[in-house]
C-alpha cells in the first residue's frame, strides 16, 4: 500500500489558506460522487435496508411494515426448499471448492514443467470462463441428455445397461451441475496457482533437485506450503463464486427436476420477482450475507489484522 | 546466490533437457492431453450438433461430425427462433445487448477510472474509508441489494419524469440496467485503476502540480493517456462480463429489451413446440461468440484482467 503521500502534502500547501477542511479537496470529491453514493447508499444503505426488511411481515410493498422479529428466519428453516437449496449448496461448495483447487493446482503444476506448447493448452484451459453461465449450462445440458448425449453414446457402442443421467436423476443432479461449474471456472484458478508458481525461487527447485528431493514431495512439502497466500486468495475467490450460483442453475436444469436442483440464490430470486413473498426472499439473502461473512471475516483478520505488512 | 562467470553465456541454464519418451514425459503430455479433451469437447459438440440436420440429430450421437454440413440452424437461431409470441430469433437480444454493452461500458470504466485516479493521487480525508467499503461490497451477495435497487430506480425514474416533465422509466430499461453494471463493475475496475496510478511516478504529478495543472487536467493530459493499457484491460473485463450477465438482465429489463443471455435462454428452455437441438445449439454458439472472440484476441491481456481480482488492493 504505496501511499503517494507527496501529492496529499502538496494540495494541503496550496490549499492551506482555506480555513474549512470541507473544501479541501473539492474536484476529487465532487468527482467521487458516484463512488461515494455507491459505496454508502447501495453498498451499506441497501444492505442494512434489506437485513432490516428481513425482520418485518412483508408480503408487498409498500405496505406497512410490521415487526415480527424472527418469524421470517423460523418459517424459512421449516421450509423444505430452502433446506434443499441449502444442502445442494454445502455439496456443490464443497467438491467446487476441493476439485477446482486440486484440478488447477495440477494443471498449473503441470505447465510449470517447462513443456512445449504451454501457451496452447493454457488457452484450452481458459476459454471456458470466457463464456456465461448460460451457455456453460445449455452446453452441458445437452451433453448430458440421455438420448443423443454420453448415456446414449456409450449405450450404443454395447454397453446396454450403462446408465449415467444426472440431469433427470433428483439424487445426483448437482454433480451434473458441478461438472459443468468445474468445466467453467478451474482454468481461472489454474492462471492464479500458476502466477504462483512463476513466481516461486528457481533456487529451491535446484536445493531440492541436489537434495535429491523428488518433484512431487518438493510440491507437496516445500512448494505448497510457501503458496499459502495464494491458495488464500483463490479459496476466497471460489467461494464468492460459489454462493453465487444461479444462471447456471437456471440454465441446466432450472431447478429440476422437481426441487432437486435448488439453490439459495434462486430461492431469493423467486420469493422476490415471482412469488411476491419478499420477507422470504429477505431472511433468505440475508442468510446468504451471513455465510459470506463466515468466511469473509477470517479473511480479512488473516490479511489486514494480525501483523501488518508495509 | 547467482554470482554468474562471464562465459555463463555459453552453458544451459535451467533443466536438462531430457530425453523425448520418458514415461515422466508420456505421463506429462498424457495428462495434459486428456484434461484437454474434456475442456474442448463442449465446444466441439456445440460446433457439431449445430452444422447437422434434425433427422441426423435424431440417428446419431453427439459427438458424431456432421455428415450433411448445414447453415440452416443458425439463419434459423438468428432470425427465426421464438420466445413466446415473438419468432424473429436472437438478433433481437443480441442487438439489445449491444445497447445494454455500450454505454455500460464507457459509463462504469469512465467512473471508476476517476475513482482510482482520485484514491491514489487526490486522497481526502475518508477516502480511503469509502475505497475499502467498495471493495468489502463486492462480496455482498447481489441478491442482498437488488431489491432495494429496484426502488430506488423506481423511485429515481418518478423524481426524474417530475423534474424534466416528460415520462423516463429507469426501472425495466436499458439505462436502468446501465446504472446496475456500473455500480456492480465498480469495486474491481476502482481497484484496477486504483492500483495502476498508484505506481505512476510521483514527480511527474508534483511537477504537473506545480506548473497549475488542476484535477482535470492531469487527468485527461498526462493520466489518460499513460494509462491506455489499463483501460484496455478494463475494457476486455467489462465487455465480457456485461455480456455474460444474466441476473440483472433478467431483473432489470423487460421481455422486449433483454439481453441475449436472457433470450438464450428463454428459447431453449421453452416448454412449447418439439425441441430443436440444432437451432439450441446454433443459439448458444453465437451467444458465446462475441467473449470467445475477445478471448482469443486480446490473449494475455484477458489473463491480466481477470487476475486483477485476484491481486490484493
Amino acid at each position: 500500500m504505496a501511499v503517494t503521500d507527496g501529492a496529499q502534502e502538496v494540495s494541503r500547501r496550496t490549499i492551506s489558506k482555506r480555513p474549512n477542511r470541507l473544501f479541501k479537496n473539492m474536484t476529487a470529491k465532487i468527482a467521487t460522487i458516484p463512488m461515494i453514493f455507491t459505496a454508502l447508499v447501495v453498498f451499506i444503505g441497501c444492505t442494512v435496508w434489506t437485513i432490516y426488511h428481513s425482520f418485518t411481515k412483508s408480503k408487498l410493498l409498500p405496505a406497512p411494515e410490521k415487526w415480527v422479529g424472527l418469524d421470517q428466519y423460523e418459517r424459512l428453516w421449516s421450509t423444505r426448499r430452502w433446506l434443499v437449496s441449502i444442502e445442494n449448496l454445502a455439496i456443490y461448495g464443497i467438491c467446487s471448492l476441493v476439485l477446482s483447487l486440486v484440478i488447477g493446482f495440477t494443471l498449473a503444476a503441470l505447465l510449470d514443467r517447462k513443456i512445449r506448447g504451454e501457451g496452447i493448452f493454457r488457452t484450452i484451459f481458459l476459454y471456458p470462463f470466457a463464456l456465461s453461465f448460460i451457455v456453460t449450462g445449455l452446453v452441458w445440458q445437452w451433453i448430458l441428455n440421455p438420448q443423443f448425449g454420453i448415456q446414449g453414446v456409450v449405450q450404443r457402442w454395447g454397453w446396454e445397461s450403462f446408465t449415467f443421467d444426472p440431469l433427470n436423476n433428483a439424487n445426483i443432479v448437482i454433480y451434473g451441475i458441478l461438472i459443468a461449474g468445474i468445466w467453467q471456472g478451474s482454468g481461472f484458478i489454474m492462471v492464479i496457482l500458476l502466477a504462483g508458481l512463476r513466481g516461486i525461487d528457481e533456487d529451491i527447485w535446484k536445493a531440492s533437485r541436489v537434495e535429491g528431493i523428488p518433484a512431487w514431495k518438493t510440491y507437496i512439502f516445500i512448494i505448497i506450503p510457501m503458496m499459502r497466500p495464494i491458495f488464500v486468495t483463490a479459496l476466497v475467490l471460489i467461494a464468492a463464486g460459489i454462493i453465487k450460483v444461479y444462471d447456471l442453475v437456471v440454465a441446466q436444469t432450472s431447478g429440476g427436476p422437481g426441487i432437486s436442483s435448488e439453490v439459495p440464490a434462486k430461492y431469493v430470486i423467486e420469493k422476490m420477482f415471482q412469488s411476491q413473498n419478499l420477507g422470504q426472499g429477505f431472511a433468505a439473502s440475508t442468510m446468504m450475507l451471513l455465510s459470506v461473512l463466515v468466511v469473509l471475516i477470517p479473511w480479512a483478520y488473516l490479511e489486514f489484522g494480525g501483523k501488518r505488512r508495509d | 546466490m547467482t554470482d554468474a562467470p562471464s562465459n555463463l553465456g555459453v552453458t544451459p541454464r535451467g533443466a536438462k533437457p531430457r530425453k523425448r519418451l520418458t514415461p515422466t514425459n508420456i505421463m506429462l503430455y498424457g495428462t495434459l492431453f486428456v484434461a484437454s479433451v474434456y475442456y474442448l469437447l463442449p465446444l466441439y459438440v456445440m460446433l457439431v450438433t449445430s452444422l447437422k440436420g434434425m433427422p441426423e440429430i435424431r440417428l446419431g450421437n453427439v459427438f458424431a461430425p456432421p455428415v450433411e454440413v448445414t447453415f440452416e440452424p443458425w439463419v434459423k437461431a438468428w432470425a427465426q427462433a421464438c420466445t413466446g409470441i415473438n419468432c424473429d430469433g436472437l438478433s433481437r437480444g443480441f442487438w439489445n445487448s449491444v445497447q445494454i454493452l455500450v454505454p455500460s461500458v464507457v459509463i462504469s470504466i469512465a467512473i471508476a477510472s476517476i475513482n482510482g485516479y482520485a484514491l491514489s493521487l487526490w486522497k481526502f480525508k475518508g477516502s480511503e474509508v469509502f475505497f475499502t467499503i467498495l471493495i468489502f461490497g463486492a462480496f455482498i451477495p447481489y441478491q442482498v441489494m437488488i431489491y432495494p435497487i429496484v426502488i430506488l430506480l423506481r423511485e429515481a425514474g418518478e423524481v426524474l419524469s417530475a423534474v424534466t416533465g416528460t415520462k423516463i422509466r429507469l426501472m425495466g430499461s436499458i439505462w436502468g440496467l446501465v446504472i446496475v453494471h456500473t455500480i456492480f463493475g465498480m469495486p474491481i475496475l476502482t481497484l484496477l485503476f486504483r492500483n495502476y496510478f498508484a505506481s505512476v511516478p510521483e514527480e511527474l504529478f508534483k511537477a504537473a502540480r506545480v506548473d497549475g495543472a488542476g484535477f482535470w487536467q492531469i487527468y485527461f493530459q498526462i493520466m489518460l493517456p499513460m494509462a491506455l493499457p489499463i483501460f484496455v484491460v478494463a475494457i476486455i473485463l467489462q465487455v465480457t462480463g456485461i455480456w455474460n450477465d444474466f441476473l440483472f438482465g433478467v431483473i432489470f429489463t423487460k421481455p422486449d429489451t433483454y439481453p441475449m443471455t436472457v433470450q438464450l435462454n428463454n428459447i431453449v428452455n421453452s416448454v412449447q413446440g418439439v425441441k430443436e437441438y440444432n437451432v439450441n445449439m446454433a443459439a448458444t454458439m453465437l451467444t458465446g461468440l462475441v467473449p470467445l472472440i475477445i478471448y482469443f484476441a486480446s490473449g494475455k491481456l484477458f489473463v491480466r484482467g481477470i487476475a486483477a481480482g485476484a491481486v490484493k488492493g
